[in-house]
């Protein structure tokens, strides 16, 4: 009760709702019939909770329901919670490693001790990959997030405002996808030097919402002269509102496929920088396992390789889920790579690629 | 016509935001490489104040001008391709830089080429056996090659074809040995030491095909070739003229940015293969410190994509009629 007396909307037994009916008995649009379509109500108000069920329906519920039919979905969200699980609850029994834990070069898969081997140091590597897992889920998570935040913002400003709102961030976003993200993002990280994973994310994501932007302002545009954003801006519904509750809506199935996109790419720059040794490091991850791999000579070493090829697995592995997790989302909002030309075999095989996807080709 | 000026005037303007970022990281930020001269470098000398000359000789920036004054001599010298002085090779980084920039467009143009022509005609091939076991198959394929970074991928061939199997060099542009020169020893050497960069770029990139499958799908799905056959066209045309065409066309743009990210990616590459590219310099003054080096390679790079990317936006044009019409208006 205490909660609902703060709420915005009126409910349908507040008092602003009978006010209402009060008023309209009296007033009509058209001078005083009564019935026609335009003076109608709904019977029912609809309530907060309405809302929330709709929006419970539209954007868990359906979602769930297709992809629970779609394979890509389920194995690639079983491999992210496999990854998810290593970097919470492994983490917390797998005790961590350290030099001279064991002998050197244990070769994978031989003793239950050292499941995945060791390294020169003697570090296990299962336990090395189990606690690299965590600042790579957050280092991914921020960046991703980061991403979608700055493109959103840019392109949806860009797209709906147009004129001089629109050239300037345009010539912004075309700035950042003119310069190639890798060097960039060297170039910073040597003089930011960033050590915590949330900022190593924020720092990826830079070289990488441009893209983004640029797609989303173009997106925006083909909806910007729609008739229900243009009875939106007769009813003076200020522009935050109108491009936060019209707009974005219906740029949100894009926008979730491109969140697992960016998250794909932040990490193969991350391990690509840790492989490089550009980014400082406290901790052991992934990338930094490549790169005393690496230098160790994995490269040349039979005995070594086993050195090299986990890190690479645990980032092919994500890598892998989160593509099909982005392609299965992709089915889901996007009902025309299901339906469309789907007379020469059934839903299974259409293909999961978004055409307009322009986050597919990226690489780094 | 309009529309190309405007297109020229931003990648100019591309250019100058690039010039003054690298300014304000340089001059600016907290660390920045003057700093870096006064306060590390300075102490070493036998006359500490040389640190500021030192600073303008290697980085074009005089940390006693006003910042003003220091902006647009910083700016006019780079545009004038002076990057500064090279702190490990001592000597100037255009010179540096000039005789690395022709081998990284070499595996770059190669690896962007072949990425793209065989993942048009996979993908079309895709497209055309929608649902066969060849579709599936090379579907899984390019959809797994393409969730592993290109550098797994080198250097899983690194290790194989060249340390194990030696079928190729372990690394390097050329073997040493060699006098360079137009001579048929040099070049296939050259193309030897080429081949497994430009292969792990091209292997990795399955995105293209997928791609192209998808568009194509989407345009067999559409009324006009339903027309086109009723018309009686053979098979060919519709697949070339009507499908293909049409199919392309949207992979333009994927084109574009995967120029820019190839050429970031080049970093990456010519590090694992000790391919002496800008790339190759690029990190190789990081590993060291050269902050000059470092900031002319990433101008280089920068304007290289740049120029990449205007050549293809405007050519663009030639292929879609539409492009450079948008007149809209403004809320």
């Amino acid at each position: 009760m205490t909660a609902d007396s703060h709420d915005c909307e009126p409910g349908p037994d507040d008092g602003e709702s009978a006010d209402d009916d009060g008023v309209g008995g009296i007033l009509r649009g058209d001078g005083g019939q009564v019935g026609t379509p335009f003076d109608t109500t709904a019977d029912v108000r609809e309530t907060r909770w309405d809302r929330y069920g709709r929006a419970i329906d539209g954007y868990i519920r359906m979602p769930l329901t297709i992809m629970r039919q779609d394979w890509r979905s389920i194995v690639g969200l079983s491999i992210v919670a496999v990854y998810l699980l290593m970097g919470t609850v492994l983490t917390w029994t797998v005790e961590p490693t350290r030099t001279g834990d064991g002998p050197q070069f244990v070769q994978p898969f031989e003793t239950w001790e050292y499941p995945l081997g060791t390294n020169e140091m003697g570090q296990d590597l299962f336990a090395q990959t189990v606690h690299s897992t965590g600042p790579v889920l957050t280092m991914m998570a921020s960046g991703a997030l980061f991403t979608v935040v700055m493109g959103t913002f840019f392109g949806l400003v860009a797209g709906y405002k147009g004129g001089e709102v629109d050239t300037v961030l345009s010539s912004i976003t075309d700035v950042f996808i003119n310069i190639p993200g890798l060097p960039l993002v060297i170039v910073l990280s040597v003089l930011f030097e960033p050590t915590h994973p949330i900022s190593v994310g924020i720092l990826l994501a830079v070289a990488a919402w441009a893209g983004l932007a640029r797609a989303i302002r173009s997106q925006v545009l083909a909806i910007r002269d729609e008739s229900f954003v243009e009875a939106a801006r007769m009813m003076d519904v200020p522009t935050p509102e109108l491009l936060i509750k019209e707009i974005l809506p219906h740029l949100m199935p894009y926008i979730m496929v491109n969140l697992v996109n960016a998250a794909r790419t932040i990490i193969f720059s991350a391990v690509a920088l840790y492989y490089l040794g550009v980014l400082p490091f406290a901790d052991a991850n992934w990338g930094v396992m490549l790169n005393q791999a690496y230098h160790a000579g994995a490269i040349y070493r039979p005995d070594a390789t086993h050195w090299l090829v986990v890190p690479m697995v645990a980032i092919a592995g994500i890598s892998i889920g989160l593509l099909l997790i982005a392609q299965s989302l992709d089915r889901v909002f996007n009902p025309r790579v299901r339906a469309r030309h789907a007379d020469t075999g059934d839903a299974e095989d259409g293909d999961g690629t978004e055409p307009g996807s322009t986050e597919m080709m990226k690489q780094v | 016509m309009n529309w190309k000026i405007r297109r020229l005037g931003q990648a100019v303007f591309t250019v100058w935001a690039v010039v003054t970022i690298s300014f304000a990281m340089v001059r600016l930020m907290p660390g920045n490489p003057v700093d870096y001269f006064i306060t590390i470098v300075g102490p070493d000398l036998a006359d500490p104040s040389q640190a500021y000359e030192l600073a303008e000789l290697y980085l074009n920036i005089n940390p006693e001008e006003p910042l003003p004054v220091a902006y647009v001599d910083y700016m006019t010298s780079t545009l004038q391709g002076d990057l500064g002085q090279s702190m490990i090779y001592n000597e100037p980084v255009t010179e540096v830089l000039a005789g690395a920039i022709p081998w990284t467009l070499f595996v770059m143009s190669w690896a962007i080429f072949l990425s793209f022509a065989v993942g048009i005609s996979l993908g079309a091939i895709m497209a055309y056996w929608e649902g066969s076991k060849v579709d599936v198959g090379l579907t899984a394929y390019a959809t797994i090659l393409t969730s592993i970074p290109f550098y797994v991928l080198a250097l899983v061939m690194l290790i194989y074809l060249s340390y194990r199997w030696s079928v190729f060099p372990v690394g390097g542009r050329a073997a040493a040995e060699l006098e360079p020169g137009f001579h048929w020893v040099y070049i296939k050497s050259v193309v030897h030491h080429a081949i497994l960069p430009v292969l792990s770029m091209f292997v990795a990139s399955g995105a293209a095909s997928l791609s192209m499958r998808g568009n194509s799908i989407r345009v067999l799905g559409e009324d006009y070739l339903r027309v086109a056959r009723l018309c009686g066209l053979s098979d060919t045309t519709i697949a070339v003229q009507y499908v293909g065409r049409n199919a392309i066309l949207p992979m333009y743009t994927g084109l574009m940015i995967s120029i820019g990210s190839m050429f970031g990616g080049a970093v990456v590459l010519e590090q694992i293969f000790q391919y002496r590219g800008m790339g190759w310099y690029l990190l190789n003054a990081v590993n060291q410190r050269d902050y000059p080096l470092m900031m002319g390679a990433f101008m280089m790079i920068t304007i290289a994509v740049v120029i990449a990317l205007l050549i293809a936006d405007l050519t663009y044009g030639r292929i879609d009629p539409r492009a450079g019409t948008e007149d809209r208006e403004a809320f």
